[in-house]
């Protein structure tokens, strides 16, 4: 289907894991360091064994691409106030067992919330419209996700729903690891489905500011390993430009139906994420003319209760932060596969599918086992 | 939309009150005040530390093998004593399948199978004798019943098997779910095979396509509209054993069904029994297309799906293509493959070769999918 | 939530069309596709909506971007072993023998 296994042909592969050495050798230092913002790219690198196709020399490192993962406290603990409180939260299941400040949805749901684990905000919808209960939908994910929040809103909404919003942008956070400070990063790979929204145009402004490549990847092992060949040939060129490396699904102006949807119901913000503090318009929340369907405008959330508790000592060694600004590897956290798995999670990263530290688990923990015989 | 269909299949309420997410504290070890929890039934981690720790404490003689016992200690697919110079083998197996009636198999098929299986494991293909014993909830259709017990007597006849004695009791209605069946059975051998026996440089045999049972029960409660409709592999597989420990039985060194957990979790029992490391070629892994295709929809891998008519058997390198011959030779078998080889390095470990790269295959925490055997 | 899903459009009406997943049929939402949907066409699903119509002809097209990739290097290499031999030669301090 569409090519499927010839975008996991070994022997292409075997090919271009060789270009993309040669490339990294031709760049002329070591390590050279590149970063993704995607866990689902994470999540097929980790998936194919991908790691062991890369040259030593290249160091591709996950930055803040899992949704659930920056997510912060104090939209968790909205939810769960909201869920305590009685009222019915629907949510994407990752969200689940995110821990609050007083505990996760989960922890809610033992309590006696009712929550509703849907996979399309639509299915929420449709549970509103068939059990008349007063339903929020805890809204994350980024622009991928949050265009289909738009739709259902601009699609007309039943009285009894609204939206908790936590959806997030990512290119301002792209910004951010690129201005920090120790940051090591030569270029960066593009999320291909957020960026088959936005288009690959929107990282323009963002490659003539920081003189960064920027490569829009898909997500077979080819097109992994071809963009990562085409992001160190730029490094190598000094090339400051935008390649889309997913013209299958990318365009430069991208989807602008879905474009004129989002940007008619959401708004940037300001905000926090999860390890990353303040980011400049990285969050999207409603515009003021669907008030009406903000849960944040329609409920008075109660938080404060839960925020006198004192972070637990093991909270406190969490390195999901660093984790996600791609300053640190799972394998740098002292309570990572311990105290920290996934049916016991302490930060974010072990939680969500597309967390760092979740997929390490998953695939054993050990990132690098070296090459196919 | 993947991941969180996936989220739904798997998450198992915690019904007794256990904490969903740890709110930061993680442990493993069971305390005597915590109550039973689902996970210690999935077949896993946290189901081998309560056998460990209570089961265990309670029963074992953990005599060694010469004294002519294999007892509980060992954590074979059943236990063994020595009469003259054969074994008598033993196993019990109780059934908790949800829905009772699913694609391909029943309970009833389910409960004999499991146990024809188990002794079949041990090397112990010619039943002497079973046991079925039931717990009906008040309310269970009779026609039900007997539709269940027809598939039993129907199996038992495929398997060369007869019950011999059992029991039967109905509890008030809520206090058990439908119907609980458990088995037992007896069996001599010659030769015993326990799944301890792996050496560096056996082969590894799976006896067919992998996942079948597991995807199948899961489509059927999801609802999964299929082209192509998945059925449990379910069967008694004794006949296909016989006939490939035919030539020479001692060409199989060590022998497990992979039922929960699936093919992962036995390859990690019998890799850290044997003190050896498994390399797995995940080109060469027999796996249908149905599959393979929930598979990628729903991100569950089909090495951790459950099977309820498959054996994966170490061989000895010499042997390997004549035990495939005799097996391929069986209806049972069309699909067997070698799969992977036993190697000194990193004992314990089972790595799969993607044919990009090699990866771990980390141990599964247990049986993703609940009640599926 | 990223994991966007290819997948084939086997029915359709105004609003959602059954898309074929490897054999495995979902109603998917056609609310954001920004062009027209046809039976046959291959989509890309996020969430329950159809985000992206998925033409076949890119998919060659892309395959062969990947093969273009691929022929660059390799002349590149041919190149630079080329002047790693005359650098090598030099620092050894050899003169230089012309190449065929």
């Amino acid at each position: 289907m569409t090519g499927r296994l010839e975008f996991r042909d070994p022997d292409r592969a075997r090919a271009l894991g060789g270009a993309l050495e040669q490339a990294v050798a031709e760049v002329g230092r070591s390590p050279v360091a590149v970063m993704h913002v995607c866990g689902s790219h994470e999540q097929a690198i980790a998936k194919f064994g991908l790691r062991a196709a890369f040259p030593r020399g290249l160091d591709v490192i996950m930055g803040p691409g899992c949704p659930v993962c920056v997510t912060d406290l104090p939209e968790i603990d909205e939810a769960f106030a909201l869920a305590m409180q009685g009222v019915r939260v629907a949510t994407y299941g990752d969200m689940l067992k995110v821990p609050g400040t007083a505990g996760s949805l989960a922890d809610a749901q033992a309590a006696g919330a009712h929550i509703d684990v849907v996979y399309s905000v639509a299915q929420a919808v449709d549970l509103a419209r068939e059990t008349g209960d007063e339903i929020v939908f805890f809204a994350t994910g980024f622009e991928t996700t949050a265009v289909a929040t738009a739709a259902v809103v601009l699609a007309g909404l039943p009285a009894n729903f609204s939206v908790l919003s936590a959806h997030k942008f990512i290119p301002p956070v792209m910004e951010i690891v690129a201005e920090m400070p120790h940051t090591r990063v030569e270029g960066f790979l593009a999320a291909g489905h957020a960026a088959i929204i936005t288009g690959s145009g929107v990282f323009e402004p963002f490659v003539a500011r920081h003189h960064l490549p920027v490569v829009v990847a898909g997500f077979e092992p080819l097109d992994i390993l071809a963009a990562l060949v085409k992001l160190v040939q730029m490094i190598r060129d000094d090339d400051h430009g935008v390649a889309n490396m997913f013209p299958r699904c990318v365009t430069r102006e991208g989807n602008r139906n879905a474009q004129q949807q989002l940007w008619r119901v959401f708004q940037t913000v300001g905000g926090r994420w999860r390890g990353i503090a303040h980011v400049p318009n990285g969050n999207l929340r409603l515009r003021d003319e669907w008030a009406h369907v903000d849960a944040r405008r329609r409920f008075t959330i109660d938080v404060a209760a839960l925020c006198d508790r004192a972070p637990s000592t093991l909270v406190r060694q969490c390195l999901c932060g660093n984790i996600m600004a791609g300053i640190a590897q799972p394998s740098d956290c002292a309570l990572f596969g311990k105290e920290c798995v996934p049916e016991s999670p302490v930060g974010a990263c072990m939680v969500s599918s597309e967390g760092t530290c979740r997929i390490w688990h998953q695939y054993g923990g050990v990132p690098n086992l070296g090459a196919s015989a | 939309m993947n991941n969180d269909l996936r989220r739904s299949v798997l998450d198992t309420p915690e019904r007794n009150g256990a904490s969903a997410s740890g709110m930061g504290v993680g442990s493993h070890a069971l305390g005597k005040d915590d109550r039973i929890t689902l996970k210690q039934g999935a077949g896993g981690r946290a189901m081998r530390g309560l056998i460990e720790d209570a089961f265990l404490h309670a029963f074992a003689t953990d005599p060694p093998q010469l004294a002519g016992v294999i007892g509980l200690a060992a954590m074979d697919d059943g236990g063994a004593v020595r009469i003259g110079d054969r074994w008598l083998v033993l196993t019990t197996d109780s059934h908790v399948i949800q829905p009772v009636f699913f694609p391909g198999g029943d309970i009833g098929r389910l409960a004999i199978a499991g146990t024809v299986n188990d002794l079949a494991m041990m090397g112990a293909t010619d039943v002497l004798g079973l046991t079925c014993s039931v717990i009906i909830e008040e309310g269970f259709l009779r026609r039900d019943l007997e539709r269940i017990l027809a598939s039993m007597r129907d199996t038992c006849r495929e398997a060369g098997a007869t019950v011999l004695a059992g029991d039967t009791k109905v509890m008030g209605k809520g206090e058990i779910d439908g119907i609980v069946i458990n088995t037992a059975g007896v069996a001599l051998t010659s030769h015993l095979i326990t799944d301890r026996g792996l050496r560096p440089g056996d082969r590894l045999i799976v006896t067919g396509t992998i996942g079948d049972h597991g995807m199948a029960v899961m489509a059927t409660r999801h609802g999964l509209a299929l082209d192509t409709p998945l059925e449990s592999d379910v069967a008694p597989i004794n006949g296909l054993i016989r006939a490939a420990l035919a030539a020479d039985p001692t060409a199989v060194t060590a022998m497990k069904d992979p039922t929960r957990g699936g093919v992962a979790s036995v390859l990690h029992e019998m890799a850290s029994k044997g003190r050896v490391g498994v390399v797995i070629d995940e080109r060469a892994l027999p796996v249908r297309a149905a599959v393979r295709g929930i598979s990628e929809l729903v991100g569950i891998d089909p090495l951790l799906v459950a099977n309820e008519g498959k054996a994966v058997m170490a061989v000895r390198a010499d042997a390997a293509e004549h035990v495939l011959e005799c097996l391929r030779a069986h209806p049972l078998g069309r699909n067997a493959a070698i799969v992977g080889v036993c190697t000194e390095e990193r004992p314990g470990m089972v790595v799969l070769d993607t044919g990009f790269g090699r990866r771990l295959v980390a141990e599964p925490e247990g049986e993703l999918l609940p009640r599926i055997c | 939530m990223c994991l966007g899903v290819p997948g084939l459009v086997v029915e359709l009406d105004d609003l959602s069309a059954v898309v074929d997943f490897w054999g495995v049929r979902r109603r998917v939402r056609l609310d954001l596709v920004d062009e027209p949907v046809a039976v046959g066409d291959y989509v890309l699903n996020h969430v329950g909506f159809a985000i992206r119509r998925i033409p076949l002809e890119d998919v060659q097209a892309t395959l062969a971007i990947y093969e273009q990739l691929l022929q660059e290097s390799a002349e590149g290499t041919r190149e630079d072993l080329m002047v790693a031999d005359v650098r090598s030669e030099l620092a050894a301090g050899a003169p230089r023998e012309s190449k065929p």
